[in-house]
């Protein structure tokens, strides 16, 4: 199990309060399909994907990228079993999504980024380290169970 | 992977945005890998990590250097860079992986003091533009 300090699970905490779930999805998925255009390669049913402003405009990138930060607050929600938390969906990823776990730690770096971006100075070193920690953690548990 | 025109045109821009300000990102840089990924600190345990510390600062200032560097000479990136690689593999051999946390935290410190500059975009040119300079960083190791 993982242990988190108080002061982890203040900051966790603190950022997630502040955090607009619909925005930041949208943006970090938007941005993992921008930044490592070969993540697309499980998108291929969304339509527009050509460009940039196509994909920050595509609404199937926006609808699924509030999907998966609101399963992020799952975690956030259960920092003490996000194993348990993520253990079906970790089945889910391998057995019928068939997604490389690597992929979980890009979109983790990515969140992290959009997050400075949104935070500025609030996102302190300490705040970075809580979340680069929450990050891995949800990568590894989505890793979990696969076979 | 290769810097596209559009890449060396997004780098150099945010490197012009950050002018003088470059010594203090890249202390930043520095200090937030440190507090993020607490492994990084074994490769400095001549210095003093603690919070304000002069050797980060100066070090910052180095690591700045060599970006800038590199983005003036974005077309010959491992000739801008070439004596240093050497240094890297000859004497400093830090981990390869370790280029990768770095890279992750300029990019957190460009996203917290510009992120108006730093859109998806102008990222992605970024992080491939620091990838690079650490694949040419680690060229020599064997």
């Amino acid at each position: 199990m993982v242990h988190w300090s108080a002061e982890e699970k203040q900051l966790i905490a603190s950022v997630w309060g502040k955090v607009s779930v619909e925005e930041c999805g949208a943006e970090a998925l938007a941005r993992l399909l921008i930044v490592y255009p070969w993540t697309q390669r499980f998108f291929s049913n969304f339509g527009n994907l050509s460009s940039p402003t196509a994909i920050r405009g595509n609404p199937m990138v926006r609808a699924h990228g509030k999907k998966v930060l609101t399963s992020f607050g799952e975690a956030v929600k259960n920092l003490d079993n996000i194993k348990g938390t993520y253990s079906k969906l970790s089945e889910l990823h391998c057995e019928k999504l068939h997604v490389d776990p690597e992929n979980f730690r890009l979109l983790g770096d990515i969140l992290i980024i959009v997050l400075a971006s949104h935070f500025g100075k609030d996102f302190t070193p300490a705040c970075q380290f809580a979340w680069q920690k929450l990050v891995g953690v949800v990568a590894h548990a989505l890793a979990r169970n696969y076979h | 992977m290769v810097l596209s025109a559009n890449d060396k045109s997004n780098v150099k821009s945010v490197f012009g945005k950050i002018g003088g300000q470059a010594d203090a990102y890249g202390a930043e840089a520095l200090e937030r890998m440190f507090a993020t990924y607490p492994q990084t600190k074994t490769y400095f345990p001549h210095f003093d990590l603690a919070k304000g510390s002069a050797q980060v600062k100066g070090h910052g200032k180095k690591v700045a250097a060599a970006l800038v560097e590199a983005a003036n000479n974005i077309d010959d990136i491992a000739g801008a860079l070439s004596k240093l690689s050497d240094l890297h593999a000859q004497k400093l051999r830090v981990d390869p992986v370790n280029f990768k946390l770095l890279g992750q935290c300029f990019l957190v410190v460009v996203a917290i003091h510009n992120p108006s500059v730093l859109t998806p975009e102008v990222h992605a040119s970024l992080d491939k533009f620091l990838c690079a300079v650490g694949t040419v960083l680690t060229a020599k190791y064997r």
